[in-house]
């Protein structure tokens, strides 16, 4: 018999059940041949190496992101800035991997950390705004995503830009700062090494280190932990300078290990989707891993069926909106969650 | 002629002023969305998405009805759905509003290309829609009326509907019961509840006005200011409009002026075109207006309230 203390788990799996049947109920809507479609979403990302390759390359800034967002959350802050400091960092270390040219495996480390450091102190500006004079951090750091978005094409167009490509993309990065690839016969890089060691910091971070707790009292209760005798104001600058520094990360990292030319034109959106992994994650670190992965796979999955199918992969983004409206809500299977403790109750 | 001299001309101009109107409209009614479900003590963030539904809606409605108005009625009622569905979720199942707002967001900006997809075939815009436009007003006399004329006569039928919504929504707000029991549901919800006030009733008809009006600025967005749906087109008015409701320190009027000061930083940003400064800089302009408008709101507020804390009167 299920036992309460399961229930988030529970709970978890049934909102991934009801997005999954929505996402079917679409698919057979649309699609002339549903059963196909649905197990080239279903499937075709297991079906062969370089499509598992696949999910674990979006895997990996999706956990960047994922993380980043996770330890805002966990500090009650509504900050969406990931997305804008993602990219932001992607030009920095672009700029950094173009123009510098540094001896074997110190160009890729400098080009991340100062992408990192970039990302870290513009992350930082809504998070002082919040802490200083409580500027409501979810419409800054959204404007700072319009802002740094436009700056950042900017950089693209006047300095970066190798006119002699027929796109608008960027010089090409020197061989040098290309991160390398971990497993032959995929795209994985050693981008995926780092962000394992930065989430098992991480959970560290926020389970073990006094920091770490009082980022979690304030986010449960910055009233009672400014009471308490904590510097709520310096743990809010705090976490946005770590969240934008692994934001940060995430960007440069993603650019040297999946590219050899910068070539966003538009925001990548992973800095909206950490947040969709960070609420799948309960906003925890280790489970960050498995969210991300979720994610990528179905990303995956819809992309593939876009090219194999007549469904486009827009379905996904219902699919998302479904999930977050549903593990986010409270009551959603609160009855049964009642239900059995109750029956728990008399059973003891 | 030197650059500002240039940049000075097309400022002092009856059409930068009219453009000034232009630009606002969508924001305006926008805002005064958000403003009606603030007051109720609920945030709705998902107005950059209900925009965008809603313009979706336009389009496809008038194409297929091949009447305008319908297609507004359609645009509107499909913004006042997204609303009753975010508030069916935040009332009911108790989904964090903030997340909810986000969720709405996601939904609009993919749901909206896979549907564009579904029914024309293109991702990017909706131009093999014959899609309808709104009618665009002169006003007799006015328009006769130099400087005054150009800048006030011929606009888009939205533009005069926004506002005239501004007065309609200071009404509400102020003179009816309705509006009474939104502002006391916000003020304290728990003393509105003491007399008798449902406040998830309230907070619902908030939310789904704000949904109305974010109907109506994503209808002025397809069939009025362009006159096609193209992805992603709301580009960030419906944040703006939140930011000018909270800068306009949750006033009607307040609210209505800084509509018009981020409209008009909006149009600036045009403006700011024959300076020759990159197009990608200037379109960051709107956004930069809006932090500095955020940040001057957020101090001047802390300093009240240390005051407030100060001053010997307050125990």
């Amino acid at each position: 018999m299920f036992k309460s203390k399961y229930f988030e788990v529970i709970r978890t799996a049934a909102v991934i059940l009801i997005a999954l049947a929505i996402a079917f109920v679409i698919i057979a809507l649309v699609s002339e041949d549903p059963v196909k479609t649905i197990s080239i979403f279903l499937l075709e990302p297991l079906n062969s190496k370089g499509h598992i390759g696949n999910v674990i390359e979006m895997a990996i800034p999706l956990m960047f992101t994922g993380l980043a967002v996770s330890l805002l959350f966990r500090a009650n802050m509504f900050n969406l800035g990931a997305e804008g400091v993602f990219y932001f960092s992607g030009v920095v270390a672009s700029a950094i991997a173009i123009h510098w040219s540094l001896g074997g495996f110190l160009h890729p480390i400098v080009a991340i950390l100062i992408g990192s450091i970039v990302g870290a102190i513009l992350s930082a500006i809504p998070g002082i705004l919040k802490a200083k004079w409580n500027a409501n951090e979810l419409v800054t750091s959204l404007m700072f995503n319009n802002i740094l978005f436009g700056v950042g094409l900017y950089l693209l167009n006047y300095q970066l830009r190798d006119a002699k490509a027929f796109a608008n993309v960027s010089f090409k990065f020197e061989k040098t700062a290309l991160l390398d690839k971990i497993i032959p016969g995929t795209r994985i890089h050693t981008g995926l090494i780092i962000v394992l060691i930065l989430i098992v910091l991480a959970h560290y971070f926020l389970y073990k280190t006094k920091w770490g707790y009082e980022l979690r009292m304030t986010g449960a209760n910055r009233k009672f932990a400014q009471y308490s005798g904590m510097k709520t104001a310096k743990v809010i600058i705090l976490v946005h300078l770590i969240a934008g520094f692994i934001a940060g990360m995430g960007g440069s990292v993603e650019v040297l290990g999946m590219y050899s030319r910068f070539q966003w034109t538009a925001l990548p959106g992973y800095g909206l989707d950490g947040a969709l992994v960070a609420m799948l994650a309960k906003n925890n670190p280790l489970s960050v891993i498995a969210s991300a992965l979720f994610l990528a796979y179905i990303r995956i999955g819809a992309d593939l069926m876009a090219r194999l199918s007549d469904v486009p992969a827009e379905m996904i983004s219902i699919i998302q909106a479904v999930i977050i409206l549903l593990i986010s809500a409270e009551q959603f299977l609160k009855f049964w969650k009642n239900r059995m403790l109750l029956k728990e109750a008399r059973e003891s | 002629m030197s650059g500002l001299d240039s940049l000075l001309n097309v400022i002092f101009t009856t059409d930068f002023a009219f453009s000034v109107l232009r630009v606002t409209t969508p924001i305006l009614f926008a805002a005064l969305g958000a403003l009606i479900s603030n007051r109720a003590g609920i945030i709705n963030i998902g107005m950059e998405g209900i925009m965008l539904v809603s313009a979706l809606a336009g389009v496809i409605i008038s194409a297929y009805t091949q009447s305008a108005w319908i297609g507004l009625l359609g645009a509107v009622m499909a913004g006042t759905m997204i609303a009753g569905l975010l508030a069916f979720f935040t009332l009911k199942f108790k989904t964090h509003i903030i997340l909810g707002g986000i969720a709405i967001n996601m939904f609009a900006s993919g749901g909206t290309v896979f549907l564009l997809y579904l029914l024309s075939g293109d991702k990017g815009s909706s131009t093999s829609l014959q899609s309808k436009v709104l009618p665009s007003i002169e006003i007799p006399l006015l328009k006769d009326i130099p400087v005054l004329g150009p800048i006030f006569s011929g606009h888009h039928i939205l533009t005069y509907l926004s506002i005239i919504a501004v007065f309609v929504v200071y009404y509400l707000l102020k003179r009816t019961p309705l509006g009474l029991r939104i502002r006391s549901v916000g003020e304290n919800p728990h003393a509105a509840q003491s007399v008798g006030v449902s406040v998830i009733k309230i907070q619902y008809t908030a939310l789904l006005l704000s949904g109305f009006f974010a109907g109506l600025g994503g209808a002025y967005m397809s069939m009025g200011y362009l006159s096609l749906f193209t992805r992603d087109m709301v580009a960030g008015r419906g944040w703006i409009a939140i930011a000018a409701e909270s800068m306009g320190r949750s006033t009607t009027v307040g609210t209505a002026l800084t509509s018009l000061l981020f409209g008009a930083a909006d149009a600036l940003a045009n403006a700011f075109q024959v300076l020759k400064i990159p197009a990608e800089l200037i379109a960051t302009l709107p956004y930069v207006a809006t932090v500095v408008g955020l940040i001057i709101y957020a101090i001047s507020e802390t300093r009240k309230k240390n005051r407030k804390l100060k001053s010997p009167l307050a125990k």
